[in-house]
């Protein structure tokens, strides 16, 4: 069973949304899809300064079996992106929701952040694609 | 759902992940990809390559057929147990399929074909076999199973049929032996030394119980990929099929052209030479980091555009590696389109592993 924290929302597509105490947000893979790429070999994190919207393919994560991209949750600026990536990509894996976060956001609005997926529904979503 | 192989409910029990591959439901990990890469590079781990087909040539005539039917030539096969690699060509050259000959006698040699082309292949044989009185028996009553790694024989052995063990210890590369239902061969599709072991259905559960308490890891597909594109080793249907000849896929070194013997797809190549062969498939290391994948596009200044056939990270050289068919003037250098970036490449000749070192500088 893969792990869902409490305090953060989710996409449909595996991405996870923490909000941080200064308005931004930090934006990673969930642990389900963590184990469902495999081991990451490469993360391409986006560039600080890009513009988003809800739903860009802003970050690729590659297995050693595939590419899989990564979904922007919400409209914004990118922030920041996840440097450590580049030589341990599997930081991911070890630890998704904390030292292998991808990108950090300042959303454009806070309104798309309600409309997210809370643990409850996210947890409903894994148990009905088992 | 798919064909499952005998081993199926094996996998689920080591709590494999299961994908579909040419219509076969087979493991492509066991947990990590990587680490069951490593144990084979490093010690030992197995395969349930079932999914393969063994077909059986019986009849006086087998090798006179099997001279037509193969690109390599079966003269090669002087010992008995020795096997060979080839392609089997349509009459325009393009490859049905690569498959591995077991020369076990005079009327009887066993070929193991692709899954994904085994129906093809048997009808293709079949016919072609008529004129020879050579008859074709499919064996899905036998499953197949790669033990692989520097350990894997010395791990393996204890395993095999007591009556089998020596013999199995004492084959030269590529070569097998016979022992009851059981066929033991030296050989493989990862770069290690190991067997390849046909061996009744009835038996193989057991039989790969027992290699896994001897510390043999199950990998699966994904780890045979990475192990076989490191060995620099074409998986069909990626790296060459019916729509290319074995001269523009690597494959040249197992055609035997020299001399005068004709085999299905003979004029097609001597053609194809005379007009100059337009391509090569070479391998590339991509000198930064990403991930090389099949479809790719390959830029080569000045010369053209080529395209990844297959693309990977390779966990030993913890570099990305692929092959690329590309034009026949390609030097040393290319680049590849990911992602719209153009990264940097070199071109090496593989393998770029072999018996857990690297072969190429990287």
């Amino acid at each position: 069973m893969s792990d869902v924290p409490a305090d953060l929302r989710f996409t449909k597509s595996h991405e996870w949304v923490r909000m941080l105490p200064d308005g931004s947000v930090e934006i990673g893979i969930s642990d389900h899809a963590q184990a469902a790429l495999g081991d990451l070999v490469f993360v391409e994190v986006p560039e600080t300064g890009r513009q988003v919207v809800a739903g860009d393919a802003f970050a690729v994560v590659e297995s050693v079996k595939a590419a899989s991209d990564v979904y922007s949750p919400l409209a914004g600026e990118v922030i920041a992106g996840n440097d450590a990536l580049a030589a341990q990509p599997e930081l991911v894996n070890q630890d998704p929701y904390g030292q292998g976060w991808i990108a950090r956001l300042k959303p454009a609005t806070t309104a798309g952040i309600e409309a997210l997926l809370d643990t409850a529904k996210y947890s409903e979503l894994l148990a009905s694609e088992r | 759902m798919g064909q499952r192989t005998p081993l199926y409910d094996a996998h689920l029990a080591r709590g494999a992940r299961m994908v579909d591959f040419g219509g076969w439901d087979m493991p492509v990990h066991y947990g990590s990809q990587v680490e069951e890469h490593h144990a084979v590079r490093r010690d030992a781990g197995m395969f349930d390559v079932s999914h393969m087909c063994a077909v059986d040539l019986r009849g006086p005539r087998t090798r006179e057929f099997l001279s037509q039917l193969l690109a390599n030539d079966v003269a090669r096969l002087t010992d008995p147990g020795k096997a060979l690699y080839s392609c089997m060509l349509r009459d325009d050259g393009g490859v049905l399929d690569d498959l591995i000959t077991y020369y076990l006698d005079e009327s009887w040699f066993r070929l193991v074909v692709n899954a994904g082309t085994a129906g093809k292949d048997i009808t293709w044989i079949t016919e072609h076999a008529a004129e020879f009185s050579v008859t074709v028996t499919p064996r899905r009553d036998l499953a197949i199973v790669a033990v692989q790694g520097p350990n894997a024989r010395d791990r393996a052995s204890p395993c095999l049929p007591a009556e089998c063990r020596d013999q199995a210890m004492a084959l030269g590369a590529f070569f097998a032996v016979p022992c009851g239902e059981w066929l033991v061969a030296r050989t493989g599709y990862t770069g290690e030394d190991g067997f390849e072991i046909i061996l009744p259905v009835s038996g193989v559960r057991a039989f790969w119980d027992a290699l896994a308490a001897a510390g043999v890891a199950p990998c699966g597909l994904g780890a045979r990929d990475t192990l076989r594109l490191e060995a620099g080793m074409n998986l069909y249907g990626n790296d060459m099929d019916e729509s290319v000849t074995p001269l523009v896929s690597g494959l040249a070194w197992t055609v035997a052209i020299k001399d005068a013997r004709h085999f299905i797809g003979r004029p097609a190549l001597e053609a194809q030479k005379a007009a100059g062969v337009p391509n090569k498939l070479v391998g590339l290391l991509l000198e930064g980091r990403g991930v090389l994948r099949a479809h790719q596009r390959v830029v080569i200044p000045g010369v053209g555009d080529g395209e990844l056939t297959s693309g990977t990270y390779s966990p030993t050289l913890e570099r990305s590696i692929g092959l690329a068919r590309v034009p026949a003037a390609t030097g040393g250098r290319v680049q590849v389109d990911i992602r719209g970036k153009l990264l940097d490449a070199r071109v090496v000749k593989p393998p770029f592993v072999r018996n857990g070192q690297a072969v190429i500088e990287i």
